[in-house]
C-alpha cells in the first residue's frame, strides 16, 4: 500500500493510501475500496432475504401449493419488493458508482467521512423500512399508492434510504471535480465512467421525486395532513418508482462494457456514439415513468403519448445502440485476438465457462428480447391496454431487473471479489454454472408471468379462484398451468441465486488470498487496461453482430405486429 | 473593446488562433460538463413528465358536492 500526497493539501490530511491493482493497474483509493466492500456485501445480504421473500410469493401464485394465507402474502409480496428493488441493487449501485469514479479514474473519493454517513443512513432507513413492513401493518407493496397507509415508520425509512442515496450521488460528483483538479485524467472521461455519470443524473431526479412524494405522505400518515389525491401520488410516485429501474438498466449497461473490457480488452465501437446513447438516457429514459398512468382518465392523451411513443422511443433508441454496441465490441475485440473464423467463430470461442461473461451475454439478450420488447409493447398507449395491471408488467420487470439488471451485476461481483477483496473465487465450478441456472429460472419467470397477464391474470391478487368471493371470474386453465411454470421456475431462479450468494460469502470469507504473482500466472482481468481510457474500437466489420442484431429486430417487429393483431381481435373494426 | 467570438486580431500570434479553431464541438463540451448534464437531465422530465402532468390533473374539473 502506497501512501501518496495530494496536490494542493498540506499535512497529515493529505496523505491519502493508494495501492496499485496487481489484476487491472487501476489505482485504489483504500478508502473506496472498503466502502465498495462494505457496500457490496450489505447489498449480497438482501438479495438472499429478498430472493427467498420472492420464491415466497411465487409459490403462493401458483394455485395447486397456494402457500401463504393472503395478509402474509401481500405483506412478503411487499418485503420482497422493498429487498430486492431498492436495497438489493441500490446498495450495489453505490458500489458501482465508487467504482467508476475514484477507481477508475484513479483518484480519491471525494468526502469518505460523508460517505460512511451515506452508508449508515441507507441501512439505518432500509432495516426501518423492513421491519415496519415484518410488523405487518405496513403491506402496501411495493407501490404504496394511497389511500392504502403505512406505518409512519415505513415511510421514515424509505426516506433516510433516500437522503443517504442522493448524498452518495453528490460524492460522484465531488470526486470527478476532484479527479479533473488534481489532473488524474485528461480530456474525456473513460465510458465507464460517463454511464455512472449517467445513473447519477438519473438517481437525482428519481430522488427528488421521491422526495416530493413521500414527504407528504410521511405527514399523512402522521395525520399532519388530511388528503392526498391518489392520481396526484401515483403520478409523482412512477417518477420515482420507474426512474429507480432506469437507473438500473444505465448501471446494468455500464456493467456490460465493464466486464467485455476487464475480460477481453474490448472498447465500445465508437465511444462518441455510445456516450451519445447515455444522453438520450438522461434527456429522455425517466420519461417512461408515464406508461403506468396511461389508463388513467384525466390525463390527455398528448401528455401519455409525448412522454411514452415519442420521447421514451428515443431513450429505446439508445438501449439498442448499447444493444449493438456492447456484442460489436465484444466481436471486434475477439477477432482482434485471433478468433476470426466464419461469421460467429468469435462468439464459439468466447469465454463461456467464465461466470462474468456467461453472466452478461445473458443479461444482454435477455434484457433485449425479453424486457426491452415488451418494455415498449406497454409503452404504447393503444396496446398496453391489452395487459395493463395485469402480471405481465410484473414479467416485464423481472425481465428487466433480474433477468437485465441482477444477473449483470452478479456476473460482475465474479471480477469484483479478486479486484477489492483480493480472493480468489472458490468453488469454481459451481460459479461457473450459476449464471445459465439463475438465467434459466428468472427467463421463465419472465415468460409464464407475462403468458398469464397475457390471459389476464391480476398482477396483485393473491387468489386468482376468487374463493368466497361475490362476484367471480374463470380464468381459462392455462392461466394456472403458466403459474404453476411461473413457481417451478422461481424454484429454479432460487437454486441460483442461493448458489450465487453461496460463492460470494465462500470466496470472502475462505477464498484463497491472491498475490502479485496470481495476477501474473492466472489473470483475472487480461483486458483492463481499456477500461480507465477514452476511446472505441472504431470499426465496424462485424458480420456476427449484424446478424444478431437483425434477428432481434426481425422478433421485435413480429411481437409489435401481433399485439396489434390481438388488439384489433378485442375491438373488431366493421 | 469587446471582440467577435471567432474573430483573429491582426497582431494575434497564429498558434492562439490555431487552439481557438481546435475548440472542441459543442456535443463533446456538453458531454464532459457533468453539470450541465445533470441540469437537462433533471430539467427535462421536471417539466415534460412532473409540471405537465400536475397541470393536466391541476385541471380536472372538481365534482359537484
Amino acid at each position: 500500500m502506497a501512501t501518496i500526497a495530494i496536490p494542493g493539501q498540506i499535512g497529515e490530511a493529505a496523505e491519502e493510501r493508494f495501492r496499485t491493482c496487481p489484476d487491472t493497474g487501476l489505482h485504489v483509493h483504500a478508502k473506496a475500496e472498503t466502502l465498495i466492500r462494505v457496500n457490496l456485501i450489505t447489498a449480497v445480504t438482501f438479495l438472499g432475504i429478498g430472493g427467498l421473500l420472492g420464491l415466497l410469493v411465487a409459490l403462493t401464485r401458483w394455485q395447486a401449493v397456494h402457500l401463504l394465507p393472503a395478509e402474509m402474502f401481500y405483506m412478503v409480496l411487499t418485503a420482497h419488493g422493498a429487498a430486492v428493488l431498492l436495497f438489493w441493487i441500490m446498495f450495489f449501485e453505490v458500489a458501482l458508482f465508487y467504482f467508476t469514479s475514484a477507481v477508475v479514474l484513479r483518484s480519491r473519493l471525494a468526502t469518505p467521512n460523508i460517505a460512511w454517513l451515506a452508508y449508515a443512513l441507507m441501512l439505518i432507513g432500509a432495516l426501518t423500512a423492513t421491519v415496519a413492513v415484518l410488523q405487518g401493518r405496513s403491506s402496501v407493496m411495493f407501490t404504496s399508492y394511497v389511500p392504502l397507509q403505512a406505518e409512519p415508520h415505513f415511510y421514515i425509512g424509505l426516506i433516510l434510504f433516500a437522503v443517504g442515496m442522493l448524498i452518495t450521488c453528490f460524492i460522484f460528483l465531488g470526486t470527478l471535480v476532484i479527479a479533473k483538479d488534481e489532473g488524474t485524467y485528461e480530456g474525456s472521461v473513460p465510458l465507464a465512467t460517463f454511464g455512472g455519470l449517467t445513473g447519477v443524473i438519473i438517481m437525482i431526479f428519481t430522488l427528488a421525486s421521491g422526495a416530493i412524494i413521500l414527504i407528504p405522505t410521511l405527514l399523512w400518515s402522521v395525520g399532519i395532513i388530511g388528503h392526498i389525491d391518489p392520481l396526484t401520488y401515483k403520478l409523482v410516485w412512477w417518477g420515482m418508482g420507474h426512474s429507480s429501474q432506469q437507473v438500473n438498466v444505465t448501471m446494468h449497461v455500464v456493467v456490460w462494457y465493464t466486464i467485455a473490457a476487464l475480460l477481453l480488452g474490448a472498447r465500445p465501437l465508437s465511444e462518441k456514439v455510445s456516450r451519445s446513447a447515455f444522453l438520450l438516457y438522461i434527456l429522455f429514459l425517466q420519461l417512461a415513468s408515464a406508461h403506468h398512468l396511461l389508463v388513467e382518465p384525466g390525463i390527455s392523451s398528448t401528455w401519455k403519448i409525448f412522454n411514452t411513443s415519442y420521447a421514451m422511443y428515443l431513450a429505446v433508441l439508445g438501449s439498442m445502440i448499447h444493444g449493438m454496441s456492447v456484442p460489436g465490441a465484444i466481436e471486434a475485440a475477439q477477432r482482434r485476438l485471433g478468433h476470426t473464423k466464419g461469421i460467429f467463430g468469435w462468439l464459439r470461442e468466447a469465454p463461456w465457462g467464465n461466470p462474468a461473461f456467461a453472466a452478461l451475454m445473458l443479461s444482454l439478450v435477455m434484457f433485449g428480447f425479453l424486457g426491452g420488447i415488451s418494455g415498449v409493447i406497454l409503452g404504447t398507449e393503444q396496446i398496453n391496454i391489452l395487459m395493463h395491471n395485469t402480471l405481465y408488467v410484473p414479467g416485464h420487470f423481472h425481465a428487466t431487473v433480474v433477468s437485465g439488471t441482477t444477473l449483470a451485476f452478479m456476473g460482475v461481483t465474479y471480477l469484483l471479489i479478486p479486484i477489492f477483496f483480493r480472493r480468489d473465487i472458490v468453488f469454481p465450478k459451481i460459479a461457473q454454472w450459476q449464471p445459465y441456472v439463475f438465467a434459466i429460472g428468472t427467463a421463465g419467470i419472465a415468460l409464464f408471468m407475462m403468458g398469464a397477464g397475457t390471459l389476464g391474470v391480476s398482477r396483485r391478487h393473491w387468489d386468482i379462484t376468487f374463493t368466497d368471493a361475490l362476484i367471480t371470474f374463470d380464468y381459462p386453465a392455462t392461466a394456472f398451468f403458466m403459474l404453476g411454470l411461473n413457481g417451478l421456475s422461481a424454484i429454479i431462479a432460487t437454486v441460483g441465486g442461493a448458489m450465487y450468494v453461496i460463492v460470494v460469502v465462500a470466496s470472502i470469507v475462505w477464498g484463497k488470498r491472491r498475490t502479485e504473482e496470481d495476477a501474473k500466472t492466472n489473470p483475472i482481468a487480461p483486458g483492463a487496461a481499456v477500461l480507465a481510457q477514452y476511446g472505441g474500437e472504431d470499426t465496424f466489420k462485424l458480420p456476427g453482430t449484424i446478424v444478431l442484431v437483425s434477428v432481434f429486430f426481425i422478433a421485435f417487429a413480429l411481437y409489435y405486429f401481433i399485439n396489434w393483431r390481438f388488439l384489433a381481435g378485442i375491438w373488431p373494426m366493421s | 473593446m469587446v471582440e467577435r467570438i471567432g474573430a483573429v486580431s491582426q497582431d494575434e500570434p497564429a498558434a492562439g488562433a490555431a487552439e481557438r479553431d481546435e475548440r472542441p464541438p459543442f456535443m463533446q463540451r456538453l458531454l464532459d460538463n457533468p453539470f450541465l448534464l445533470l441540469f437537462i437531465g433533471v430539467t427535462v422530465p421536471t417539466v415534460l413528465y412532473l409540471i405537465w402532468g400536475i397541470l393536466e390533473i391541476a385541471q380536472i374539473p372538481l365534482s359537484p358536492s
